[in-house]
């Protein structure tokens, strides 16, 4: 216990105090308290412990780059927000915030039993340690690990928020509301620009807000940002990530803060586009590596000037220092001033500016100059230091409550990263600057390597008498990798900053090394004895804080994941109690259940009323491209395996269209109304992919064909009737068209109307029955549908869906191209040869069916397959053997590829792929499943009537 | 999201308009019938795969339709050129 609440100073509202709870106590807060400075107030230093050694942690800073106090955050079922940083979350009356990764709770934590075995423990022990037995991984080693190390629980209720998005344009995007930002903003606050100033704090001023000096400055500047009408700031808005041609991603946060959530969105990802982008993120201090740098109670001076300035805070009744750069002594001195008691400054350089060291002593602070801390005492909290001449000569011990460490800065270039701007190494700085731009973007301010803050020494570690291996000296605390982890790591032979990262882990906490990144490098580069510009860096990348699914995700969820394309006779088949199922973005009805029905007995009756009847089936989802022009016949002889230059107009004709290597990649029945138009149909799923290949061809290989091509899939409804009653049920309804069996034949096209509406009249059958498929203009399907219903009662009409459309197609041997085509099956393959132009010298893939492999025996062929016991229905996609008897892993032929009771046939069938089936006809081969080998014979395609003498009536 | 010139519109727009084709200035062979396996198996499988400038295809999918080609360098993706499709190889 020593932080303590001043009695002035501060920009929280002492007006509004809050109550929250941390770990089931509560405590009591100011409006405008971060979690972190309110629980610093009320003398809590411990806030976690560590990923590997589950040491206790406290503050190490005061912003987005702490690495220990992450905290989870529940507000009620479904929001459980783990691993957010107390220095970023907003207390609110009712804030219900809990530590992680300790058991039984934090003060106490079973696991810190690691910190004693840390020999057992060095970099790369995952590696090392769990290589063997291999058995051991998936029961013990990894569920071990994965309880001992980690971060918060992830939530395991769906999100109940939603998450807004928008698209945003500017001409001046600028990240960072610290002095610099602002002054960039008030630059432009005169001009036509519009600007965005987006800054990831509660409140704009960055580093400001820690300088009281600044806050009259402050206030006005903020007045005139908000009078200038071109001018738009967002608060609590993280840039995550800087993408190609000054696309900025950022999530700004709506209701985290607020003690009541109303309906509106919880988060808003902004996707801005911006002309010019200035950055303005600041540095962020570097801590000091030595032994005890982790104990809580030690953190980072700038941090101490925070929550001093900012939430009227002291970190303790009686603080240190420890110092490699001018800026930590202002800090010290800011406490001093306010009335904490400063026990020393130890001061690693032998010398520094006069004027600190007369401030010094006007103050009354003992000074150390070439000194260094060698250890912390206290393991919950600080209770003292020793310190130790560089020369390790006059050890000394001092007591405080809190040591701040001051190790220099580092300019936030993660966003000029994320846009790839080069960095050039600043020997004096100690880290690497802006260099060379890669967009139309500049940083301003510190994070371009320009600040105030004085001077300072750039160090690696600092001296000990001390064994370097025997100590614990953090230079990444999320991922609890020490200095000698590192230096291990280069005796072991690694050389490049990006393996001694991954092997050591360093950098690689969600903070991504953000106050880490720099000791790593420095480090690395002592151990290998070169200089850090050789040793590289490793890459940054989004997000540059860890960002919700939800925020990225936004309404792209659920319903809204994707669109669902419904037919005009949608709502009809729902009304009717359609099981639906989806076929690419289509929902297509499934089957039409009646009382009592499962989805066989429904499928049968279907069935049943096709084959005896007639049925009724929505085909509007096909793929339907309109082709016109003068080439259109000559266009489609390219781009199809058949013939079309003979069609005759009215006349249809089943089209194979493969890519140029030879493999099915989609198939339709296509009709010739004129000599220079064809109605086009594709699969359901492959419409949009013909489309887009039939123009490729057309726009970039023969632009000297004149064609025009069309999408139409969604100007037609299309209802196909099919069953022996088919002509009976429409003929009453058709005008201007024959349906007389010689004058209107199986594979024909007519134009008429039908119930008065213009049609294209389809002859065509996918069930092997008399059928007709009646095209009418999609705002007349769902009329013309219940008209048919109407009219086809008495003769037993009945609806089907694609459940039965599969069954009916599979008895008579049609493929549905994706489903017993892979992508590595030929018109041979399939048994299509039929459809292949042999008289063609050229179409799309023809020189692919030559080539060597395509022609090679032992091809995998489309086969039927039919079960020793009629009633065993195959599994799609069960794998097929010659001999069951062999041992494992067996030989694998081939698969099932469809598989349906036929209840025409009153037996089993089943399509499959099976290597030199067409070989194989009559012969027996296995199915081993669980708990039975199914035996099945090799049988042609078709099973039934192989004549088609159904059709041509 | 990269931003695109299509050179049918000539405006620049942003990438999802727009729907990567592969390699740009492979021709299909007019007499495929007379080529050799390798050949053909060239022609339908190797493709270059540089660092540095590639010149690719696009189509403006979401806007005017039209397949064009571009200069893109692959390392730091930008775009150099984009130009009609039928215009010589820049």
């Amino acid at each position: 216990m020593s932080g303590l609440r001043l009695d002035h100073g501060g920009r929280m509202d002492r007006r509004r105090p809050v109550s929250f709870s941390f770990d089931g106590a509560t405590y009591q807060g100011f409006a405008g308290d971060t979690l972190a400075s309110a629980l610093l107030a009320n003398g809590v230093m411990l806030f976690g412990r560590s990923f590997k050694y589950h040491r206790p942690r406290g503050l190490l800073g005061a912003g987005s780059e702490e690495p220990n106090a992450l905290v989870s955050v529940s507000r009620g079922p479904g929001r459980h927000t783990p691993n957010l940083r107390a220095t970023g979350v907003e207390v609110y009356d009712g804030l219900v915030a809990t530590s992680q990764h300790r058991w039984p709770s934090l003060k106490t934590d079973l696991g810190a039993i690691n910190d004693r075995l840390g020999m057992f423990f060095p970099a790369g022990f995952y590696n090392k340690t769990f290589m063997w037995p291999r058995s051991f991984w998936d029961k013990l080693y990894e569920p071990v690990i994965r309880r001992m190390a980690g971060l918060g629980e992830a939530p395991s209720e769906e999100d109940p928020d939603h998450y807004a998005a928008t698209y945003a344009h500017c001409d001046l995007l600028i990240v960072g509301a610290g002095p610099a930002g602002i002054d960039a903003a008030l630059e432009a606050s005169g001009t036509a620009k519009r600007v965005i100033l987006i800054d990831e704090q509660d409140e704009a001023g960055g580093g400001a807000l820690a300088d009281p000096a600044l806050w009259p400055w402050l206030q006005e500047s903020l007045k005139d940002l908000a009078a200038a009408p071109n001018i738009t700031v967002l608060r609590r808005t993280t840039a995550f990530g800087y993408y190609h041609d000054n696309f900025i991603g950022a999530v700004e946060r709506l209701t985290d803060h607020l003690a009541q959530i109303g309906d509106g969105a919880r988060e808003k990802l902004w996707r801005i586009r911006a002309g010019e982008v200035i950055l303005a993120q600041g540095a962020i201090e570097r801590p000091l590596v030595f032994a005890g740098n982790d104990v809580p109670g030690v953190m980072l001076a700038s941090a101490a000037r925070t929550y001093l300035h900012r939430y009227g805070v002291a970190v303790g009744k009686s603080v240190a220092l420890v110092a490699a750069h001018d800026s930590g002594w202002q800090d010290v001195f800011a406490l001093a001033r306010a009335g904490v008691i400063v026990a020393a400054i130890i001061e690693v350089r032998d010398r520094v500016a006069a004027a600190l060291l007369a401030e010094a002593e006007v103050l009354g602070i003992p000074v150390k100059l070439g000194h260094s801390v060698i250890d912390v005492h206290g393991r919950l909290a600080v209770k003292g230091i020793t310190i130790a001449r560089n020369d390790h000569s006059g050890a000394a011990r001092i007591t405080c409550d809190a040591l701040l460490m001051a190790g220099g800065w580092t300019p936030c270039v993660h966003l000029w990263s994320h846009s790839k701007g080069s960095l050039a190494w600043d020997d004096a700085l100690g880290a690497y600057v802006p260099d060379q731009p890669n967009e139309k973007v500049r940083c301003v301010g510190a994070c371009s390597g320009k600040w105030n803050f004085g001077s300072g020494l750039v160090i690696d570690a600092l001296p000990t008498p001390r064994d370097q291996h025997r100590i614990k000296a953090f230079v990444d605390f999320q991922n609890d990798v020490t200095a000698k982890d590192i230096t291990l790591a280069v005796r072991e032979g690694f050389k490049s900053i990006e393996h001694i990262k991954r092997y050591t882990t360093t950098g690689m906490a969600t903070d991504q090394g953000k106050t880490s990144n720099l000791n790593g490098l420095q480090i690395a580069s002592q151990a290998l004895g070169r200089h850090v510009t050789e040793v590289g860096l490793t890459t940054f990348r989004p997000p540059y804080t860890p960002q919700t699914f939800g925020a990225l995700a936004g309404h792209a969820k659920d319903d809204l994941f994707q669109p669902t394309r419904k037919t005009a006779i949608d709502g009809w088949a729902e009304e009717h109690g359609a099981v639906f199922e989806l076929v690419a973005q289509w929902r297509r009805a499934r089957y039409f259940p009646q009382a009592g029905e499962d989805m066989l007995a429904a499928v049968n009756r279907e069935c049943r009323a096709v084959r005896s009847a007639v049925g009724i089936f929505d085909a509007s989802t096909l793929g339907k491209i309109e082709v016109v022009g003068p080439d259109a016949a000559e266009f489609l002889n390219r781009m199809y395996t058949n013939p079309w230059k003979a069609l005759e107009p009215g006349r249809c004709r089943y089209g194979l269209l493969l890519k140029e290597d030879g493999f099915i990649t989609d198939d339709g029945v296509s009709a010739r109304l004129a000599p220079d138009r064809f109605h086009l149909t594709t699969t359901t799923g492959g419409a949009a992919r013909v489309l887009n290949t039939m123009e490729d061809y057309l726009q970039t290989e023969w632009p000297d064909l004149d064609v025009w091509l069309t999408s139409t899939t969604e100007q037609w409804a299309v209802i196909a009737l099919q069953g022996p009653l088919a002509r009976k049920l429409l003929e009453p309804l058709v005008a201007g068209i024959d349906l007389a069996g010689d004058a209107f034949p199986h594979m024909a096209i007519r134009e008429g109307t039908v119930c008065g509406v213009p049609a294209r009249l389809f002859r065509v059958s996918f069930t092997g029955e008399l059928g007709f498929e009646i095209n009418v203009p999609a705002a007349y399907g769902r009329a013309l549908w219940e008209r048919l219903m109407t009219d086809g009662a008495a003769c037993g009409i009945t609806p089907y869906g694609t459940e039965a459309m599969h069954v009916l197609r599979a008895e008579k041997g049609f493929i549905i191209v994706g489903q017993d085509t892979d992508g590595t099956v030929t018109p041979n393959d399939a048994g299509l040869d039929w459809a292949v132009g042999k008289k063609k010298p050229d179409f799309v893939g023809r020189r692919s069916l030559s080539r060597p492999d395509i022609v090679a025996p032992g091809r995998k062929q489309l086969v039927g397959l039919l079960t020793d016991d009629p009633a065993v229905v195959l599994e799609e996609g069960a794998q097929i053997v010659a001999d069951p008897a062999q041992s494992i892993p067996m030989k694998m032929i081939g698969h099932v590829t469809s598989a349906y009771w036929s209840e025409t046939l009153g037996r089993s069938i089943a399509l499959a792929l099976v290597a030199g089936g067409h070989a194989r006809l009559g012969e027996t081969l296995y199915l081993p499943m669980p708990g039975q080998v199914v035996r099945a014979k090799v049988s042609g395609m078709v099973f039934f009537d192989p004549a088609g003498a159904r059709l041509n009536v | 999201m990269l931003l695109i010139h299509c050179p049918y519109c000539d405006q620049q727009r942003a990438e999802i308009e727009f729907a990567y084709a592969g390699e740009a200035h492979i021709a299909r062979p007019l007499d495929p019938a007379a080529m050799s396996d390798e050949d053909w198996a060239r022609y339908l499988f190797i493709r270059s795969n540089p660092r540095g400038r590639h010149h690719e295809r696009w189509r403006h999918i979401h806007g005017c339709g039209r397949f064009f080609n571009a200069v893109r360098d692959t390392a730091t993706d930008k775009f150099e050129a984009t130009y009609q499709a039928g215009k010589p190889r820049r």
